[in-house]
């Protein structure tokens, strides 16, 4: 990759600083990086491929990309609604409630986890209530769904929020004076806007979903086949000194999550040519 | 021409047109704040709840024990190691890529990204193929009785490596959209390179510099997955604020598990409050700046 400057520009440090930041990015990232890649070449194809696809890992990705896709959804659903609610309405405590929505983010995914295990378990204030009614919700896939959610709550929200507060009124006044009810406009004027950013945000809430670790392995139970999420394999591989079977794994994920990051740039490049029309 | 008996009812039928009834306002405002009970308020309330559980005695007693300051002490001196070198790494970054323009630097750009979409337990376990005893660099390190994976050192690379875009994405877009024009001048009128940067750069982009290493600390104190593969947890040696939380959690031991927690939790909301206040500084100072962070979460 030539690194060359385009346009001669006075000022100085374009050297040091570039020399700096590739050196840095390669000794932190992208060394380490290869080196899982180096570890499966020498698997071989026949190698990394059986222990990619065995039945316990098969297991593990139907339930973390099953799980991440429901909770990514329902984030797509209730995240769209509480962006709404916060730009559109007034209600008292809604300052507070905007600066939470980005708890998830600060929060560290261990106490997140041990916190909606308490919650969810079947003495726990929600759990309870579930468990009389017969639904399981923590050490069952429900509990890495419920988990998944909260990890994935900010993404739609933040990514929907800015698009509904430039949204021009004079647009939806439009519609209505032409005859359009109130479903009508929603349908066909703010969702079409929406919905690049509705959709870049439910693709991060994704991508973040599936490597989720710290707040999955305490309120899902991890039983083999049942609620064990891929991370945790890892984990597993690795503690039974496993390296090529756990590197194996880790090389399909980087793959999935490198796609997911294509995908998520087309996805922006999308929203942002939407907003620069609009 | 219009009148005021005209504009009156016009108003009317574009609030009507554009809102929605009382009712339905209400239902989805409480259908909003439902979900987020379920999934935010109480499970941050619980935190605290569990660690006052046995009382205010309990909570302080179970911060005495040699293995929680120990933990806080590993914590901390991550943080300190790893956001100083992310926030050099982030202002030289966004230089390169904020005031100049070369071939490839939108591919830098995904490449500064990248670790954010890496599973941490895979940002883990890549560390463990470089210095770990079956990796690259293990036979070597053994010879020479350097311990890196299961020990601090390992600890605090994994953590850069998480922590490693924080910085830098704040500070890129912010860098892009200020130019070098500013810059430019200070140089022609004289200044020397490294008095350009602290008299003309840094303020302009100070609050997107806070901003980032709020974020990068928070992150840093707060990692588990990453952390939790290359520490080999080794009680009041290598366990962290939040690998202390799940051995504590994982042997019963709720309420010191939840107090060790409420400090994690308190340095989240911490990190909320004075991220709250930076934006709100930002607008103060430049109206534009504001929505650009907000993308920025994203």
């Amino acid at each position: 990759m030539p690194l060359i400057v385009k346009r001669r520009s006075i000022l100085p440090g374009f050297g040091p600083a570039l020399g700096f930041t590739l050196l840095y990015l390669s000794f932190i990232v992208l060394i380490p990086l290869s080196a899982a890649f180096f570890k499966t070449a020498a698997l071989g194809w026949e190698g990394f491929w059986r222990t990619a696809t065995e039945p316990r890992v098969m297991a593990s990705y139907r339930l973390t990309f099953g799980a991440a896709f429901a909770g990514a959804a329902i984030n797509a659903v209730f995240g769209f609604l509480v962006a709404w609610v916060l730009v559109r309405y007034t209600f008292p405590g809604k300052r507070l409630v905007d600066a939470l929505v980005d708890l998830p983010f600060a929060l560290p995914t261990a106490v997140a986890g041990i916190a909606l295990t308490t919650v969810y378990s079947s003495r726990g204030w929600f759990g309870a209530p579930l468990d009389a009614i017969g639904i399981k919700a923590a050490y069952s896939p429900l509990g890495v769904v419920i988990a998944l959610t909260f990890i994935g709550l900010p993404f739609v929200v933040r990514t929907v929020q800015p698009v509904l507060e430039d949204l021009e009124s004079e647009v939806e006044e439009a519609a209505a004076s032409l005859g359009a009810s109130r479903p009508q406009t929603f349908a066909r004027v703010i969702f079409p806007v929406v919905l690049p950013a509705l959709l870049t945000g439910f693709a991060l809430a994704f991508a973040r979903a599936i490597g989720e670790y710290g707040s999955v392995i305490f309120i899902s139970g991890n039983m083999p086949m049942r609620t064990e999420i891929t991370p945790l394999l890892i984990v597993t591989k690795l503690e039974q000194y496993d390296y090529a079977g756990a590197t194996a794994i880790a090389v399909v994920m980087l793959v999935v999550s490198f796609v997911l990051l294509l995908v998520i740039n087309a996805l922006q490049w999308w929203s942002g040519k939407n907003y620069v029309v609009r | 021409m219009l009148t005021e008996a005209a504009i009156g009812p016009g108003r009317i039928i574009t609030a009507r047109a554009t809102g929605e009834p009382a009712l339905v306002r209400a239902v989805l405002i409480g259908a909003a704040l439902v979900f987020l009970g379920l999934f935010l308020f109480v499970p941050l309330a619980v935190v605290f709840a569990q660690a006052l559980d046995k009382g205010i005695a309990a909570y302080f007693n179970s911060f005495r024990e040699p293995a929680a300051l120990a933990a806080v002490r590993l914590t901390l001196l991550t943080a300190a190691v790893a956001v100083p070198f992310n926030l050099v790494f982030g202002i030289a970054a966004a230089w390169v890529i904020g005031k100049f323009d070369f071939i490839g630097k939108s591919f830098l750009m995904t490449l500064i990204d990248l670790p954010f979409s890496v599973s941490p337990v895979v940002s883990g376990l890549i560390y463990v193929l470089v210095f770990g005893m079956q990796g690259w660099l293990g036979p070597w390190l053994a010879d020479h009785d350097i311990k890196i994976i299961f020990a601090v050192p390992g600890i605090i690379l994994t953590t850069m490596f998480v922590t490693f875009p924080f910085v830098a994405r704040e500070l890129i877009p912010l860098m892009q959209a200020q130019g070098s024009e500013e810059e430019e001048a200070a140089v022609t009128l004289g200044a020397g390179g490294w008095q350009t940067f602290f008299r003309v750069t840094l303020p302009n982009v100070k609050w997107g510099l806070l901003y980032g290493v709020i974020l990068c600390n928070a992150r840093a104190m707060g990692e588990f997955g990453a952390v939790s593969v290359v520490s080999g947890h080794i009680r009041g040696l290598t366990n962290t604020l939040p690998l202390h939380v799940e051995i504590l959690y994982n042997e019963y031991q709720y309420v010191a598990a939840f107090a060790a927690a409420s400090l994690l939790a308190l340095l989240a909301l911490v990190t909320l409050a004075v991220k709250g206040v930076i934006e709100w500084k930002a607008a103060r100072e430049t109206p534009i700046r504001r929505t650009r962070s907000r993308e920025g979460d994203a």
